[in-house]
C-alpha cells in the first residue's frame, strides 16, 4: 500500500512498509523497542513501541499497518510515562548487577533506562534466583536477566529451525528456557549464537575465552600463533566507530603483535586448502554421478545440525575439515620441530566471527596427544574487548603485514567469509578457463548476494552443474526437504548457518542488520578485488605446502573419525 | 538411545491422531491418562514422531495446570477449594491430609508413590461440599476425620 501519514507533525510517505514502526524509523525517529526485529516475525509483547493517535488512543506501532492519512505522535507526555513505567516494571525483577554484567555498556535495557531517565524503581524488587547455564562452549544463558521479549525464541525457531529455546510455565512463573530445563550442552543447540545477537540484555552472551588467551600471551614458555578469519577484518572496525565493511587487517595485525602474539596468519590460506581438497572431492563426485549433491563442511553449526537432524546426509557432506581446523593441524605440524628445539609450547588462537567455532575447536576428534589443533577461539567482539583492555588506540595504529608464509591468502580464500564465497572459490578452481573474464562471469552466475536461497548453473567440462547456496539453517532445511522429495536436485550445495554467511556470525559486533551485512560483504569482495592472487591454486604457499608437508599426506586436511 | 519399540502404546495414540501437529494437546492428554503423568522420554519420542521441537512440547506441557511432568501416586486425591468447599472448611481437610501423608505445598506425592494430593478450584459438585475425589470417585461432605478414614481404608486394601 502506498500513502502518506503525519508523524509528529511531519508528513512521511510510505510504500510497502508493513508496520507504522518502519515508517517511523524511516522518518529518522529512534523509537525504542525490545521485541521487534525486522528479520523475525512480529511478537508485540514489550509495548515500548506504543504511539498515540490524534484522538489520544495508543497502538503498538510494530504490529499496526500504516494507513493513508494517519496521524500519530511518538513522544507525548503520556507515552514517555508509559515507557518509563514499562522499564521500571522490567527492572523490578531484573538482576541489576550492571557493573559486572557481560553486557555492561551494550545492553538495550540499560541504554533505554538511561535514555528515559529511570532513576528509581517504584515497584517492590522481586529477584529471580534461577541457575546460570554456562555448560555450552559458545553461549552463556542467565535467565535472571531475561526480559521475556522472545527474540531468541523466534531467532532459533524461525531463522535457524532449531528451536531449542521456548517459553515455559505461565503467569508470574513464565520463563524462556530449554525443554525440561536441560543444560545447553544437552539440547540440540548448534552453537550458532544467533540468539545472542538479538537478545537485548545480558541473558544470552558469548562464552568468553579472553582470560585464557591473556594467560597464554603472558606465558614466556608459549609461542602464541593467531589465525584471523576473513570475516573479522571487515567488521572489527565497527567496535571502534568505523563503517561496516572497512578492511582493517593491517591494524589487526599491528594490534595482535602489540598484545604479544608471536605469529599472525590468515585463515584465508586454509580456505585455499579447502578449495583444493573440496574441488578434488567434487570432481570425483561428478565422475561417479552420485544422486545427491556434495554439501560443504566448513560451517560447524551446519555440521552439528546435520549430525542431529539429517544423519543420512553425512556421507554427502564434504570430508574436508573447516579452514579453522585445517589451519590448526597444519600449523601444529609446522611448529612441531621448532617446539622440540626451543621447548616452547605452541598455542593456536583462532580469531573468528563465530561462536560455533569455539565448539568445533573443542570437539574431541580434534585432540591429538593431549593437544588440540586449535587451542582456543576468540570472537571478533572479544578481540575488540582485548584491544581496548590493552589500551591500544586502534584507529591510530600503523598497518602491519601478516607473517609469511602462512599469512598469504588468495582472493578465493578471502571470499569464504560471505555466503556464496565457498561455491565461487571452488568454481574458480574447477573451471578450465582461467582468464579475468571468466572470473567476472563466475561473480555473476548467481552465487553472490544476501538472498536466503540462491541457485546457479555453470558449465563444467561440457556438463551443466547445478549449485545451491543457502544461509540460515531454516533455509537449509527447506532445501534438504525439496531435495529429498525429488522436487529439486543439485550437484553442489553450500550451507552457512548464519545470515549472510560468516560476516553475519554471532561473534561479530552487534547490532547486525541486512544493511550492516551487505556492507561487510562489499568489504570482502573489495579485499578479493585488491588481492593479486585470485585462485587458490595460484597461491605460492599452497603450492609449497603440497610439495612439502602435505605431499602424499592429506590427513591433516580431512575430518578425523568423529568421537 | 532408547529403542523405539518400547513406545507401542504411544504409537497407538499417535496413529489415532495421524501425527497431526494440531492434535498435540489431545495426544498429551492421552499420554497422561496412560502414564498418569508426562514422562520426559515419552515426550522426546513424541517430539521426534510429530516433528515438534521438545521445547514447544515443554511449553504446552508446563502451560496447562492439568499436565504433570512429575510421576504421580497410584491414588490421586483432589481436594476442592472452590468457593463453596472453602466456605464449608476444605482447608482443614487439606491440612489434615497433608499431615497424615507427610506432604506439603511443594511436595505432592508420597515417597511410596501411593498418594498424590492436589487442590482443584471447583469440581462442580458444590451441593456436596466439601468434596474430595480419589481417582475420580467422589466423596461428599467430608470432614478431616472422615477423609483420613478413607485413606486408612485404602491403605488396608493395599496391604492385603
Ligand atoms: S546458539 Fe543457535 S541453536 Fe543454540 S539456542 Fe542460540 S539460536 Fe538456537
Ligand atoms: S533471553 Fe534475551 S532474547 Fe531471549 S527472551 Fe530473554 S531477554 Fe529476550
Ligand atoms: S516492539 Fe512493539 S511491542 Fe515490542
Amino acid at each position: 500500500m502506498k500513502g502518506s501519514m503525519l508523524i509528529d507533525g511531519q508528513r512521511v510517505e510510505f510504500n510497502d512498509e508493513k508496520h507504522i514502526l518502519e515508517v517511523i524509523r524511516k522518518a529518522g525517529i529512534d523509537l525504542p523497542t525490545f521485541c521487534y526485529h525486522s528479520e523475525l516475525s512480529v511478537y508485540g509483547a514489550c509495548r515500548m513501541c506504543m504511539v498515540e493517535d490524534k484522538w489520544g488512543g495508543t497502538v503498538a506501532s510494530c504490529s499496526t499497518p500504516p494507513k493513508d492519512g494517519m496521524e500519530i505522535y511518538t513522544n507525548t507526555a503520556k507515552l514517555k510515562k508509559h515507557r518509563k513505567m514499562i522499564l521500571e516494571l522490567i527492572l523490578s525483577n531484573h538482576d541489576r548487577d550492571c557493573t559486572v554484567c557481560e553486557k555492561n555498556g551494550r545492553c538495550k535495557l540499560q541504554e533505554l533506562a538511561i535514555r528515559f531517565g529511570v532513576k528509581q524503581v517504584r515497584f517492590e524488587e522481586e529477584k529471580k534466583d534461577l541457575m546460570v547455564d554456562d555448560s555450552s562452549t559458545s553461549i552463556v544463558r542467565n535467565p535472571n536477566k531475561c526480559i521475556l521479549c522472545g527474540d531468541c525464541v523466534r531467532m532459533c525457531e524461525e531463522v535457524q529451525g532449531v528451536g531449542v529455546l521456548g517459553f515455559a510455565y505461565r503467569g508470574s512463573k513464565i520463563q524462556v528456557t530449554t525443554a525440561f530445563n536441560k543444560q545447553m550442552d544437552h539440547v540440540n543447540c548448534v552453537n550458532c549464537g544467533q540468539c545472542r545477537t538479538v537478545c537485548p540484555t545480558g541473558a544470552l552472551v558469548i562464552k568468553k575465552d579472553m582470560e585464557r588467551a591473556w594467560d597464554a600471551l603472558y606465558d614466556k614458555n608459549k609461542r602464541v600463533i593467531a589465525q584471523v578469519a576473513p570475516a573479522v577484518r571487515v567488521a572489527l572496525g565497527e567496535e571502534f566507530g568505523l563503517e561496516p565493511g572497512e578492511i582493517t587487517m593491517g591494524k589487526i595485525v599491528a594490534a595482535l603483535r602489540k598484545m604479544g602474539f608471536d605469529q599472525v596468519y590468515d585463515t584465508g590460506l586454509a580456505a585455499d586448502l579447502t578449495v583444493m581438497e573440496e574441488s578434488e572431492e567434487f570432481k570425483k563426485h561428478l565422475e561417479l554421478n552420485g544422486t545427491l549433491p556434495l554439501f560443504t563442511s566448513c560451517c560447524p553449526a551446519w555440521f552439528k545440525y546435520a549430525e542431529q537432524k539429517y544423519p543420512e546426509l553425512l556421507e554427502h557432506i564434504s570430508s574436508c575439515r573447516s579452514p579453522q581446523q585445517m589451519f590448526g593441524a597444519v600449523i601444529k605440524e609446522q611448529f612441531r620441530k621448532v617446539k622440540e628445539s626451543d621447548s616452547k609450547e605452541n598455542v593456536v588462537i583462532a580469531i573468528m566471527p563465530c561462536t560455533a567455532k569455539k565448539y568445533e575447536a573443542a570437539r574431541p576428534e580434534y585432540r591429538n596427544n593431549g593437544e588440540y589443533d586449535v587451542d582456543m577461539v576468540i570472537t571478533t567482539q572479544e578481540l575488540a574487548m582485548m584491544i581496548k583492555e590493552q589500551g591500544i588506540i586502534f584507529n591510530e595504529l600503523e598497518e602491519e603485514s601478516l607473517d609469511m608464509p602462512f599469512g598469504l591468502a588468495s582472493g578465493a580464500g578471502i571470499i569464504f567469509g560471505v555466503s556464496g564465497g565457498v561455491a565461487e572459490a571452488v568454481l574458480r578452481h574447477c573451471v578450465s578457463e582461467k582468464t579475468p573474464g571468466s572470473l567476472k562471469d563466475l561473480a555473476f552466475v548467481g552465487v553472490r548476494g544476501l538472498d536466503g536461497v540462491k541457485e546457479a548453473y555453470v558449465e563444467l567440462e561440457g556438463k551443466e552443474i547445478k549449485i545451491a547456496v543457502v544461509h540460515g539453517l531454516k533455509n537449509a532445511e527447506k532445501l534438504i526437504k525439496s531435495i529429498q522429495s525429488g522436487e529439486k536436485n543439485y550437484d553442489f550445495v553450500e550451507v552457512m548457518a548464519c545470515p549472510g554467511g560468516c560476516i553475519g556470525g554471532a561473534g561479530q559486533p552487534i547490532p547486525q542488520s541486512v544493511q550492516v551485512r551487505s556492507q561487510r560483504a562489499k568489504g570482502i569482495y573489495s579485499a578479493d578485488n585488491s588481492s593479486p592472487i585470485k585462485r587458490s591454486e595460484e597461491n605460492p604457499t599452497i603450492i609449497a605446502l603440497y610439495n612439502g608437508m602435505l605431499r602424499g599426506n592429506h590427513k591433516l586436511l580431512h575430518r578425523p573419525k568423529t568421537l | 538411545m532408547i529403542s523405539d519399540n518400547q513406545y507401542i502404546n504411544v504409537d497407538t495414540i499417535l496413529n489415532r491422531y495421524g501425527n497431526k501437529k494440531s492434535s498435540l494437546i489431545a495426544v498429551l492428554q492421552e499420554i497422561q491418562n496412560e502414564y498418569k503423568y508426562l514422562p520426559e522420554d515419552v515426550l522426546e519420542y513424541v517430539s521426534r514422531k510429530m516433528d515438534i521441537t521438545p521445547s514447544k512440547i515443554f511449553s504446552v506441557a508446563t502451560f496447562y495446570e492439568n499436565f504433570s511432568l512429575d510421576p504421580k501416586g497410584k491414588y490421586i486425591i483432589k481436594i476442592c477449594d472452590g468457593t463453596a468447599c472453602h466456605v464449608r472448611k476444605s482447608i482443614p481437610i487439606l491440612n489434615a491430609l497433608r499431615k497424615e501423608l507427610a506432604l506439603s505445598e511443594k511436595k505432592h506425592t508420597t515417597d511410596d508413590m501411593l498418594f498424590t494430593l492436589e487442590t482443584v478450584s471447583c469440581l462442580g459438585a458444590c451441593g456436596l461440599a466439601p468434596v474430595i475425589t480419589i481417582n475420580d470417585k467422589v466423596y461428599a461432605k467430608m470432614t478431616p476425620e472422615s477423609a483420613i478414614q478413607v485413606l486408612q481404608n485404602i491403605r488396608e486394601e493395599e496391604s492385603k
